[in-house]
Protein backbone atom coordinates (compact mmCIF):
# COMPACT_ATOMS: atom_id res chain seq x y z
CA UNK A 1 0.00 0.00 0.00
CA UNK A 2 1.11 3.52 -0.93
CA UNK A 3 2.12 5.70 1.83
CA UNK A 4 1.77 9.49 2.40
CA UNK A 5 -0.90 12.05 1.19
CA UNK A 6 -2.31 13.04 -2.40
CA UNK A 7 -4.54 15.38 -3.78
CA UNK A 8 -8.14 15.24 -4.64
CA UNK A 9 -10.70 17.57 -5.91
CA UNK A 10 -13.83 18.32 -3.87
CA UNK A 11 -16.21 20.56 -5.28
CA UNK A 12 -13.89 21.77 -7.33
CA UNK A 13 -11.52 22.50 -4.40
CA UNK A 14 -8.51 21.10 -4.08
CA UNK A 15 -7.57 18.95 -1.03
CA UNK A 16 -4.55 17.04 0.52
CA UNK A 17 -5.92 13.57 1.81
CA UNK A 18 -3.84 10.75 3.26
CA UNK A 19 -2.98 7.88 0.29
CA UNK A 20 -4.72 4.38 0.72
CA UNK A 21 -8.23 5.41 2.36
CA UNK A 22 -11.33 5.31 0.73
CA UNK A 23 -13.42 8.72 -0.43
CA UNK A 24 -16.06 8.27 1.77
CA UNK A 25 -12.78 8.39 5.19
CA UNK A 26 -11.12 10.97 2.97
CA UNK A 27 -14.02 13.11 3.18
CA UNK A 28 -15.32 12.65 6.55
CA UNK A 29 -10.95 13.35 8.04
CA UNK A 30 -11.70 16.47 5.96
CA UNK A 31 -14.86 17.86 8.25
CA UNK A 32 -17.29 17.47 5.30
CA UNK A 33 -20.18 15.26 6.92
CA UNK A 34 -22.98 16.56 4.16
CA UNK A 35 -22.02 13.79 1.29
CA UNK A 36 -25.34 14.29 -0.69
CA UNK A 37 -29.31 16.01 0.19
CA UNK A 38 -32.66 13.94 0.15
CA UNK A 39 -35.62 15.21 -2.13
CA UNK A 40 -36.35 17.74 0.44
CA UNK A 41 -32.88 19.16 0.63
CA UNK A 42 -32.20 17.66 4.39
CA UNK A 43 -28.38 16.46 4.34
CA UNK A 44 -27.14 13.03 4.34
CA UNK A 45 -24.32 10.92 5.02
CA UNK A 46 -22.31 7.82 5.16
CA UNK A 47 -24.55 5.18 7.31
CA UNK A 48 -23.65 1.47 6.74
CA UNK A 49 -20.06 2.36 5.14
CA UNK A 50 -20.22 -1.08 3.44
CA UNK A 51 -21.83 -0.51 0.05
CA UNK A 52 -25.48 -1.37 1.06
CA UNK A 53 -27.42 1.97 1.79
CA UNK A 54 -25.98 4.13 -1.24
CA UNK A 55 -26.21 7.12 1.29
CA UNK A 56 -22.69 7.76 0.78
CA UNK A 57 -23.05 8.56 -3.51
CA UNK A 58 -21.15 10.86 -5.03
CA UNK A 59 -19.83 12.13 -8.58
CA UNK A 60 -16.52 10.25 -8.68
CA UNK A 61 -14.86 11.69 -12.05
CA UNK A 62 -18.36 12.73 -13.53
CA UNK A 63 -19.47 9.48 -12.84
CA UNK A 64 -22.84 9.54 -10.49
CA UNK A 65 -24.15 7.86 -7.81
CA UNK A 66 -20.86 6.32 -6.78
CA UNK A 67 -20.18 4.61 -3.58
CA UNK A 68 -17.94 6.56 -1.44
CA UNK A 69 -17.39 3.97 1.03
CA UNK A 70 -16.24 1.42 -1.41
CA UNK A 71 -13.79 3.82 -3.60
CA UNK A 72 -10.43 4.37 -2.36
CA UNK A 73 -8.98 7.55 -3.17
CA UNK A 74 -6.47 8.26 -6.50
CA UNK A 75 -4.03 11.20 -7.28
CA UNK A 76 -6.47 13.98 -9.00
CA UNK A 77 -9.65 12.03 -8.70
CA UNK A 78 -12.70 14.55 -8.77
CA UNK A 79 -15.39 14.21 -6.27
CA UNK A 80 -18.39 16.05 -6.31
CA UNK A 81 -21.69 16.11 -4.07
CA UNK A 82 -24.76 16.05 -5.51
CA UNK A 83 -26.34 19.42 -4.07
CA UNK B 1 -21.12 -15.60 -27.18
CA UNK B 2 -19.01 -12.80 -25.83
CA UNK B 3 -18.28 -11.51 -22.57
CA UNK B 4 -18.87 -14.96 -21.49
CA UNK B 5 -16.30 -16.56 -19.16
CA UNK B 6 -16.68 -20.06 -17.90
CA UNK B 7 -15.50 -21.30 -14.90
CA UNK B 8 -16.68 -24.51 -12.63
CA UNK B 9 -17.74 -22.67 -8.83
CA UNK B 10 -18.24 -19.40 -8.45
CA UNK B 11 -18.62 -18.09 -4.83
CA UNK B 12 -19.78 -14.61 -4.34
CA UNK B 13 -18.46 -12.77 -1.29
CA UNK B 14 -14.78 -13.21 -0.01
CA UNK B 15 -15.63 -13.45 3.49
CA UNK B 16 -14.81 -16.41 6.30
CA UNK B 17 -17.22 -18.12 4.73
CA UNK B 18 -16.52 -17.56 1.22
CA UNK B 19 -12.23 -18.28 1.28
CA UNK B 20 -13.18 -21.55 2.94
CA UNK B 21 -15.49 -22.88 0.67
CA UNK B 22 -13.51 -21.32 -2.11
CA UNK B 23 -10.63 -23.19 -0.85
CA UNK B 24 -11.90 -26.35 -0.11
CA UNK B 25 -13.83 -26.45 -4.06
CA UNK B 26 -9.92 -25.09 -5.72
CA UNK B 27 -7.92 -28.04 -3.58
CA UNK B 28 -10.24 -30.53 -4.97
CA UNK B 29 -9.04 -29.41 -8.42
CA UNK B 30 -12.32 -26.98 -9.68
CA UNK B 31 -11.76 -23.97 -10.95
CA UNK B 32 -12.84 -21.28 -8.54
CA UNK B 33 -14.01 -17.74 -9.32
CA UNK B 34 -14.17 -15.66 -6.01
CA UNK B 35 -16.70 -12.11 -6.75
CA UNK B 36 -16.77 -9.22 -4.22
CA UNK B 37 -17.52 -6.10 -4.12
CA UNK B 38 -14.66 -5.02 -1.87
CA UNK B 39 -11.33 -3.84 -2.93
CA UNK B 40 -10.14 -6.93 -0.48
CA UNK B 41 -10.58 -10.16 0.44
CA UNK B 42 -11.86 -10.87 4.16
CA UNK B 43 -15.80 -9.69 4.00
CA UNK B 44 -16.88 -7.50 7.18
CA UNK B 45 -15.17 -9.53 9.52
CA UNK B 46 -11.59 -9.21 8.34
CA UNK B 47 -12.31 -5.70 6.90
CA UNK B 48 -8.28 -4.38 7.11
CA UNK B 49 -6.19 -1.82 4.73
CA UNK B 50 -2.68 -3.84 5.20
CA UNK B 51 -2.92 -7.94 5.78
CA UNK B 52 -0.18 -6.95 8.61
CA UNK B 53 -3.31 -5.78 10.91
CA UNK B 54 -5.38 -9.15 10.60
CA UNK B 55 -5.41 -12.00 12.53
CA UNK B 56 -3.58 -15.06 11.83
CA UNK B 57 -6.24 -16.89 10.89
CA UNK B 58 -7.56 -14.38 8.41
CA UNK B 59 -4.13 -14.06 6.73
CA UNK B 60 -3.57 -18.09 6.85
CA UNK B 61 -7.38 -18.56 5.23
CA UNK B 62 -6.25 -15.65 2.88
CA UNK B 63 -2.89 -17.55 1.59
CA UNK B 64 -4.76 -20.89 1.42
CA UNK B 65 -7.43 -19.46 -1.50
CA UNK B 66 -4.41 -17.80 -3.19
CA UNK B 67 -2.26 -21.18 -3.08
CA UNK B 68 -5.27 -23.52 -4.08
CA UNK B 69 -5.31 -21.38 -7.39
CA UNK B 70 -8.17 -19.75 -6.33
CA UNK B 71 -8.88 -16.80 -8.58
CA UNK B 72 -10.68 -13.32 -7.38
CA UNK B 73 -13.08 -10.38 -8.95
CA UNK B 74 -12.79 -8.01 -6.54
CA UNK B 75 -14.63 -4.25 -7.29
CA UNK B 76 -16.92 -6.67 -8.58
CA UNK B 77 -20.74 -7.51 -8.53
CA UNK B 78 -23.39 -9.80 -9.51
CA UNK B 79 -26.30 -7.53 -10.88
CA UNK B 80 -28.31 -10.07 -12.15
CA UNK B 81 -28.51 -14.31 -12.94
CA UNK B 82 -30.39 -15.65 -16.17
CA UNK B 83 -30.07 -18.87 -14.04
CA UNK B 84 -28.28 -20.09 -11.38
CA UNK B 85 -25.68 -21.32 -14.25
CA UNK B 86 -25.35 -18.06 -15.55
CA UNK B 87 -24.81 -14.75 -13.80
CA UNK B 88 -24.73 -11.49 -15.06
CA UNK B 89 -21.82 -9.22 -12.88
CA UNK B 90 -20.54 -5.57 -12.93
CA UNK B 91 -16.67 -5.79 -13.35
CA UNK B 92 -15.98 -2.52 -12.31
CA UNK B 93 -18.24 -0.67 -14.67
CA UNK B 94 -18.17 -3.67 -17.40
CA UNK B 95 -21.13 -6.36 -17.81
CA UNK B 96 -20.20 -9.57 -18.36
CA UNK B 97 -21.92 -13.07 -18.19
CA UNK B 98 -20.03 -15.65 -15.96
CA UNK B 99 -21.29 -19.30 -16.96
CA UNK B 100 -20.96 -22.17 -14.15
CA UNK B 101 -21.37 -25.45 -13.16
CA UNK B 102 -21.94 -24.82 -9.11
CA UNK B 103 -22.78 -21.29 -6.80
CA UNK B 104 -21.83 -20.97 -4.05
CA UNK B 105 -23.56 -18.17 -2.03
CA UNK B 106 -21.31 -16.76 1.04
CA UNK B 107 -22.83 -13.04 0.76
CA UNK B 108 -22.79 -12.62 4.68
CA UNK B 109 -24.92 -10.42 6.68
CA UNK B 110 -25.69 -6.26 7.03
CA UNK B 111 -26.55 -4.47 9.98
CA UNK B 112 -29.96 -3.89 10.53
CA UNK B 113 -31.53 -0.37 10.79
CA UNK B 114 -34.38 0.77 12.89
CA UNK B 115 -35.55 3.89 12.08
CA UNK B 116 -36.41 7.15 14.99
CA UNK B 117 -36.62 10.20 14.69
CA UNK B 118 -33.34 11.79 13.12
CA UNK B 119 -31.91 8.49 12.35
CA UNK B 120 -31.31 10.68 8.79
CA UNK B 121 -28.88 13.04 10.11
CA UNK B 122 -25.01 13.19 8.76
CA UNK B 123 -23.03 11.30 12.19
CA UNK B 124 -25.74 9.08 12.86
CA UNK B 125 -23.84 5.98 11.35
CA UNK B 126 -23.95 1.65 12.04
CA UNK B 127 -22.13 -0.05 14.98
CA UNK B 128 -20.59 -1.81 12.14
CA UNK B 129 -20.50 1.01 9.73
CA UNK B 130 -18.85 3.16 12.41
CA UNK B 131 -16.18 0.35 12.96
CA UNK B 132 -15.60 -0.08 8.85
CA UNK B 133 -15.10 3.48 8.60
CA UNK B 134 -11.96 3.21 11.61
CA UNK B 135 -10.99 0.87 9.90
CA UNK B 136 -10.52 2.07 6.52
CA UNK B 137 -8.70 5.14 7.81
CA UNK B 138 -11.62 7.24 9.97
CA UNK B 139 -9.41 8.83 12.69
CA UNK B 140 -11.72 10.37 15.67
CA UNK B 141 -9.32 12.21 18.54
CA UNK B 142 -11.50 13.28 21.18
CA UNK B 143 -14.51 12.94 19.78
CA UNK B 144 -17.37 12.32 21.48
CA UNK B 145 -19.50 8.61 20.36
CA UNK B 146 -22.97 7.10 21.60
CA UNK B 147 -23.42 3.50 20.30
CA UNK B 148 -26.69 2.30 20.51
CA UNK B 149 -27.79 -1.31 19.39
CA UNK B 150 -27.84 -4.92 20.67
CA UNK B 151 -25.37 -8.30 20.73
CA UNK B 152 -22.20 -8.39 21.02
CA UNK B 153 -20.88 -6.26 18.36
CA UNK B 154 -21.14 -3.26 20.72
CA UNK B 155 -18.23 -4.77 22.48
CA UNK B 156 -15.73 -5.02 19.96
CA UNK B 157 -16.77 -1.73 18.30
CA UNK B 158 -16.16 0.34 21.46
CA UNK B 159 -13.10 -1.31 21.72
CA UNK B 160 -12.08 -0.09 17.82
CA UNK B 161 -13.19 3.39 19.08
CA UNK B 162 -11.32 4.28 22.10
CA UNK B 163 -8.33 2.68 20.59
CA UNK B 164 -8.71 5.00 17.62
CA UNK B 165 -9.17 7.97 20.22
CA UNK B 166 -12.49 8.32 20.76
CA UNK B 167 -14.42 9.47 23.89
CA UNK B 168 -16.93 6.84 23.89
CA UNK B 169 -20.06 8.32 26.45
CA UNK B 170 -22.39 5.55 26.29
CA UNK B 171 -22.98 1.58 25.43
CA UNK B 172 -26.86 1.40 25.39
CA UNK B 173 -27.62 -2.58 25.03
CA UNK B 174 -31.50 -2.66 24.34
CA UNK B 175 -31.69 -6.03 25.54
CA UNK B 176 -32.47 -6.22 29.45
CA UNK B 177 -29.34 -7.07 32.35
CA UNK B 178 -31.21 -10.25 33.23
CA UNK B 179 -30.98 -11.99 29.78
CA UNK B 180 -27.73 -10.39 28.86
CA UNK B 181 -26.14 -11.62 32.16
CA UNK B 182 -27.31 -14.98 31.20
CA UNK B 183 -25.88 -15.18 28.29
CA UNK B 184 -22.20 -13.78 29.57
CA UNK B 185 -22.86 -17.14 31.87
CA UNK B 186 -24.07 -19.37 28.82
CA UNK B 187 -20.39 -18.59 27.17
CA UNK B 188 -18.63 -20.45 30.09
CA UNK B 189 -19.54 -23.41 28.27
CA UNK B 190 -16.72 -21.65 25.46
CA UNK B 191 -14.75 -20.05 27.00
CA UNK B 192 -12.70 -18.54 24.29
CA UNK B 193 -15.77 -16.31 23.01
CA UNK B 194 -16.43 -15.54 26.80
CA UNK B 195 -12.39 -14.30 26.86
CA UNK B 196 -12.77 -12.23 24.09
CA UNK B 197 -15.77 -10.66 25.60
CA UNK B 198 -14.04 -9.77 28.64
CA UNK B 199 -10.68 -8.64 26.60
CA UNK B 200 -13.28 -6.19 24.49
CA UNK B 201 -15.15 -4.90 28.04
CA UNK B 202 -11.64 -4.11 29.74
CA UNK B 203 -10.92 -2.15 26.39
CA UNK B 204 -13.10 0.46 27.79
CA UNK B 205 -13.79 0.09 31.28
CA UNK B 206 -14.32 3.88 32.18
CA UNK B 207 -17.50 3.57 29.46
CA UNK B 208 -20.89 3.19 30.75
CA UNK B 209 -22.43 0.03 29.47
CA UNK B 210 -26.44 -0.28 29.74
CA UNK B 211 -28.21 -3.05 29.00
CA UNK B 212 -32.47 -1.96 28.83
CA UNK B 213 -31.10 1.57 27.34
CA UNK B 214 -31.98 2.69 23.42
CA UNK B 215 -32.06 5.94 21.63
CA UNK B 216 -35.43 7.75 20.80
CA UNK B 217 -34.20 10.40 18.74
CA UNK B 218 -31.18 12.20 17.61
CA UNK B 219 -31.19 15.72 16.70
CA UNK B 220 -29.33 18.62 14.74
CA UNK B 221 -29.63 20.70 12.04
CA UNK B 222 -27.19 20.22 9.01
CA UNK B 223 -25.60 17.09 11.63
CA UNK B 224 -25.96 15.50 14.48
CA UNK B 225 -25.78 17.40 18.20
CA UNK B 226 -27.74 15.38 20.25
CA UNK B 227 -29.44 11.85 21.04
CA UNK B 228 -32.07 11.39 23.47
CA UNK B 229 -31.58 7.81 25.49
CA UNK B 230 -34.39 5.92 27.18
CA UNK B 231 -32.97 4.11 30.13
CA UNK B 232 -34.68 2.47 32.97
CA UNK B 233 -37.83 4.42 32.73
CA UNK B 234 -36.28 7.88 32.30
CA UNK B 235 -34.70 9.80 28.90
CA UNK B 236 -31.70 11.89 29.12
CA UNK B 237 -30.31 13.78 26.32
CA UNK B 238 -26.24 13.50 25.82
CA UNK B 239 -24.07 16.11 23.54
CA UNK B 240 -21.94 13.88 20.55
CA UNK B 241 -20.52 13.94 17.47
CA UNK B 242 -21.00 10.49 16.18
CA UNK B 243 -24.08 7.62 17.00
CA UNK B 244 -23.71 4.19 15.68
CA UNK B 245 -26.85 2.92 15.34
CA UNK B 246 -28.27 -0.65 14.39
CA UNK B 247 -29.96 -3.26 16.07
CA UNK B 248 -27.86 -6.22 15.20
CA UNK B 249 -27.14 -8.08 11.66
CA UNK B 250 -29.50 -9.88 9.38
CA UNK B 251 -28.53 -12.01 6.31
CA UNK B 252 -27.89 -10.33 2.57
CA UNK B 253 -30.58 -12.78 0.77
CA UNK B 254 -30.99 -10.95 -2.45
CA UNK B 255 -29.17 -12.88 -4.41
CA UNK B 256 -30.49 -16.13 -3.54
CA UNK B 257 -34.16 -14.52 -3.42
CA UNK B 258 -33.53 -13.79 -6.96
CA UNK B 259 -32.35 -17.37 -8.05
CA UNK B 260 -35.28 -18.36 -6.22
CA UNK B 261 -33.87 -20.08 -3.70
CA UNK B 262 -36.11 -20.73 -0.29
CA UNK B 263 -35.64 -18.24 2.59
CA UNK B 264 -37.20 -18.51 6.08
CA UNK B 265 -36.96 -16.12 9.00
CA UNK B 266 -34.94 -13.94 6.86
CA UNK B 267 -31.97 -16.60 6.27
CA UNK B 268 -31.40 -18.76 3.30
CA UNK B 269 -32.82 -22.31 3.75
CA UNK B 270 -30.18 -24.61 3.39
CA UNK B 271 -30.00 -28.88 3.97
CA UNK B 272 -26.72 -30.84 5.33
CA UNK B 273 -24.72 -30.35 2.67
CA UNK B 274 -25.35 -26.57 2.89
CA UNK B 275 -27.81 -27.23 -0.40
CA UNK B 276 -30.35 -24.43 -1.09
CA UNK B 277 -33.43 -25.42 -2.47
CA UNK B 278 -32.11 -24.45 -5.84
CA UNK B 279 -30.31 -27.12 -7.47
CA UNK B 280 -26.92 -26.03 -8.31
CA UNK B 281 -26.99 -23.85 -5.80
CA UNK B 282 -25.34 -23.72 -2.06
CA UNK B 283 -25.21 -21.19 0.73
CA UNK B 284 -22.26 -20.71 3.82
CA UNK B 285 -21.97 -18.33 6.32
CA UNK B 286 -23.92 -15.40 7.70
CA UNK B 287 -26.36 -15.56 4.74
CA UNK B 288 -28.12 -18.57 5.95
CA UNK B 289 -28.30 -16.92 9.73
CA UNK B 290 -25.89 -15.23 11.69
CA UNK B 291 -24.02 -17.27 13.80
CA UNK B 292 -20.59 -16.04 14.05
CA UNK B 293 -16.92 -16.97 12.17
CA UNK B 294 -16.60 -20.05 13.13
CA UNK B 295 -19.42 -21.77 12.53
CA UNK B 296 -19.59 -19.69 8.85
CA UNK B 297 -15.89 -21.19 7.98
CA UNK B 298 -17.05 -24.51 9.31
CA UNK B 299 -20.65 -23.95 6.43
CA UNK B 300 -17.77 -22.91 3.57
CA UNK B 301 -15.76 -25.66 3.85
CA UNK B 302 -19.43 -28.00 3.89
CA UNK B 303 -19.98 -26.20 0.68
CA UNK B 304 -17.06 -25.94 -1.03
CA UNK B 305 -16.87 -30.08 -0.77
CA UNK B 306 -19.99 -31.02 -1.53
CA UNK B 307 -20.72 -28.22 -4.65
CA UNK B 308 -16.89 -29.07 -5.55
CA UNK B 309 -18.48 -32.77 -6.56
CA UNK B 310 -16.60 -34.81 -3.16
CA UNK B 311 -19.77 -37.61 -2.68
CA UNK B 312 -18.33 -39.38 0.41
CA UNK B 313 -15.98 -37.53 2.09
CA UNK B 314 -17.69 -35.86 5.48
CA UNK B 315 -15.87 -33.23 7.12
CA UNK B 316 -16.60 -34.03 10.78
CA UNK B 317 -14.81 -31.04 12.65
CA UNK B 318 -16.71 -28.60 10.69
CA UNK B 319 -20.17 -30.13 11.02
CA UNK B 320 -19.58 -30.19 14.58
CA UNK B 321 -18.44 -26.52 14.61
CA UNK B 322 -21.46 -25.46 12.36
CA UNK B 323 -23.88 -27.50 15.34
CA UNK B 324 -21.87 -25.44 18.10
CA UNK B 325 -22.36 -22.21 16.33
CA UNK B 326 -25.45 -22.96 15.70
CA UNK B 327 -26.65 -23.79 19.13
CA UNK B 328 -24.96 -20.21 19.53
CA UNK B 329 -26.94 -18.33 17.33
CA UNK B 330 -29.85 -19.42 19.40
CA UNK B 331 -28.71 -18.05 22.26
CA UNK B 332 -27.96 -15.08 20.88
CA UNK B 333 -31.09 -14.66 19.50
CA UNK B 334 -33.00 -15.55 22.39
CA UNK B 335 -30.93 -12.88 24.20
CA UNK B 336 -30.76 -10.19 21.89
CA UNK B 337 -34.72 -10.51 20.57
CA UNK B 338 -35.95 -7.40 20.04
CA UNK B 339 -38.52 -5.22 22.29
CA UNK B 340 -41.23 -3.63 20.97
CA UNK B 341 -40.28 -0.31 21.82
CA UNK B 342 -37.27 -0.13 19.64
CA UNK B 343 -39.59 -1.61 16.76
CA UNK B 344 -41.66 1.37 17.11
CA UNK B 345 -39.43 4.53 17.69
CA UNK B 346 -40.75 6.29 14.18
CA UNK B 347 -43.51 9.09 14.39
CA UNK B 348 -45.07 9.91 11.48
CA UNK B 349 -42.88 12.30 10.21
CA UNK B 350 -39.90 9.68 10.40
CA UNK B 351 -38.16 8.43 6.71
CA UNK B 352 -38.48 5.07 6.91
CA UNK B 353 -37.17 4.36 3.01
CA UNK B 354 -34.14 6.74 3.05
CA UNK B 355 -34.10 6.96 -0.81
CA UNK B 356 -37.57 7.86 -1.70
CA UNK B 357 -37.79 9.79 1.71
CA UNK B 358 -41.12 7.86 2.30
CA UNK B 359 -42.01 8.80 5.98
CA UNK B 360 -43.61 6.42 8.53
CA UNK B 361 -46.99 8.37 7.91
CA UNK B 362 -47.04 7.44 4.53
CA UNK B 363 -46.87 3.35 5.20
CA UNK B 364 -50.26 1.28 6.68
CA UNK B 365 -48.76 -1.67 8.87
CA UNK B 366 -51.81 -3.16 6.89
CA UNK B 367 -50.06 -3.46 3.60
CA UNK B 368 -47.42 -5.76 2.54
CA UNK B 369 -43.64 -4.51 1.49
CA UNK B 370 -44.87 -4.98 -2.57
CA UNK B 371 -47.91 -3.04 -1.70
CA UNK B 372 -45.97 -0.04 -0.24
CA UNK B 373 -43.50 -0.47 -2.96
CA UNK B 374 -46.65 0.31 -5.42
CA UNK B 375 -48.28 2.89 -3.31
CA UNK B 376 -45.59 4.82 -1.65
CA UNK B 377 -42.29 3.98 -3.12
CA UNK B 378 -40.67 2.40 -0.45
CA UNK B 379 -37.57 0.44 -1.42
CA UNK B 380 -37.84 1.66 -5.20
CA UNK B 381 -34.65 4.12 -4.64
CA UNK B 382 -30.78 3.02 -5.02
CA UNK B 383 -30.22 0.66 -2.15
CA UNK B 384 -33.24 -1.47 -3.59
CA UNK B 385 -35.18 -2.22 -0.15
CA UNK B 386 -31.67 -3.26 1.61
CA UNK B 387 -32.17 -0.68 4.38
CA UNK B 388 -36.11 -0.72 4.46
CA UNK B 389 -36.62 -4.24 4.21
CA UNK B 390 -35.62 -5.15 7.30
CA UNK B 391 -36.90 -2.55 8.75
CA UNK B 392 -40.79 -2.88 7.63
CA UNK B 393 -40.20 -6.69 8.59
CA UNK B 394 -38.94 -5.36 12.36
CA UNK B 395 -41.52 -2.90 12.74
CA UNK B 396 -44.62 -4.45 10.34
CA UNK B 397 -43.81 -8.18 10.06
CA UNK B 398 -43.77 -7.41 6.39
CA UNK B 399 -41.85 -10.86 5.06
CA UNK B 400 -41.88 -10.11 1.14
CA UNK B 401 -38.81 -7.96 0.41
CA UNK B 402 -38.08 -10.24 -3.09
CA UNK B 403 -35.55 -8.21 -5.05
CA UNK B 404 -36.05 -8.03 -8.46
CA UNK B 405 -33.23 -7.04 -11.28
CA UNK B 406 -31.15 -5.04 -11.29
CA UNK B 407 -30.11 -5.96 -7.38
CA UNK B 408 -28.31 -3.11 -7.81
CA UNK B 409 -28.12 0.39 -9.62
CA UNK B 410 -25.50 -0.41 -12.41
CA UNK B 411 -24.31 2.31 -14.75
CA UNK B 412 -26.76 2.35 -17.43
CA UNK B 413 -24.24 1.98 -20.20
CA UNK B 414 -22.98 -1.28 -19.50
CA UNK B 415 -26.50 -2.40 -18.20
CA UNK B 416 -27.28 -2.08 -22.07
CA UNK B 417 -23.94 -3.55 -23.36
CA UNK B 418 -25.01 -6.56 -20.91
CA UNK B 419 -28.52 -7.03 -22.21
CA UNK B 420 -27.12 -6.89 -26.08
CA UNK B 421 -24.33 -9.53 -25.45
CA UNK B 422 -21.63 -7.02 -26.49
CA UNK B 423 -20.62 -7.40 -22.15
CA UNK B 424 -16.92 -7.41 -21.86
CA UNK B 425 -14.58 -10.09 -20.83
CA UNK B 426 -14.22 -9.99 -17.08
CA UNK B 427 -10.52 -9.40 -15.43
CA UNK B 428 -8.70 -12.55 -15.03
CA UNK B 429 -7.39 -11.54 -11.62
CA UNK B 430 -7.81 -8.90 -9.42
Amino acid sequence: MSVGDLTILVDDVPRRVPAGTTVAVALLQLGITEFRRDLSGRPRGPLCAMGSCFECRVTIDGVADVRACLTVVQDGMRVERVR
Amino acid sequence: MSGHRRVDIVVVGAGPAGLAAATTAAAGGRRVLVIDQALRTGGQVWRHRSEATLPKRARESMARAQSAGVTFALDAQVVDANSPHELIVDFRGRMARVGTEALILATGAKERFLPFPGWTLPGVTGIGGLQALVKSGLRLPGRRVVLAGTGPLLLPVAATLAASGAEVLLVAEQAGGARVLRFALSLLGSPHKLLEGLRYRSAFLSTPYRTAAWVTRADGTSQLRTVTVHERGEQRTIECDWLGAAMGLVPNTELAQLLGCAVRDGAIVVGEAQETSVPGVWAAGECTGVKGDDASIAEGVIAGGAAGGERHRVHRAAVRARASGRRFAKRMDETFALRPEVRALADADTIVCRCEDVTRGQLDPAWSQRQAKLWARLGMGACQGAVCGPACAAMFGWGDNAPRPPLQAPLLGPWGDALSGEGQEPPRNS
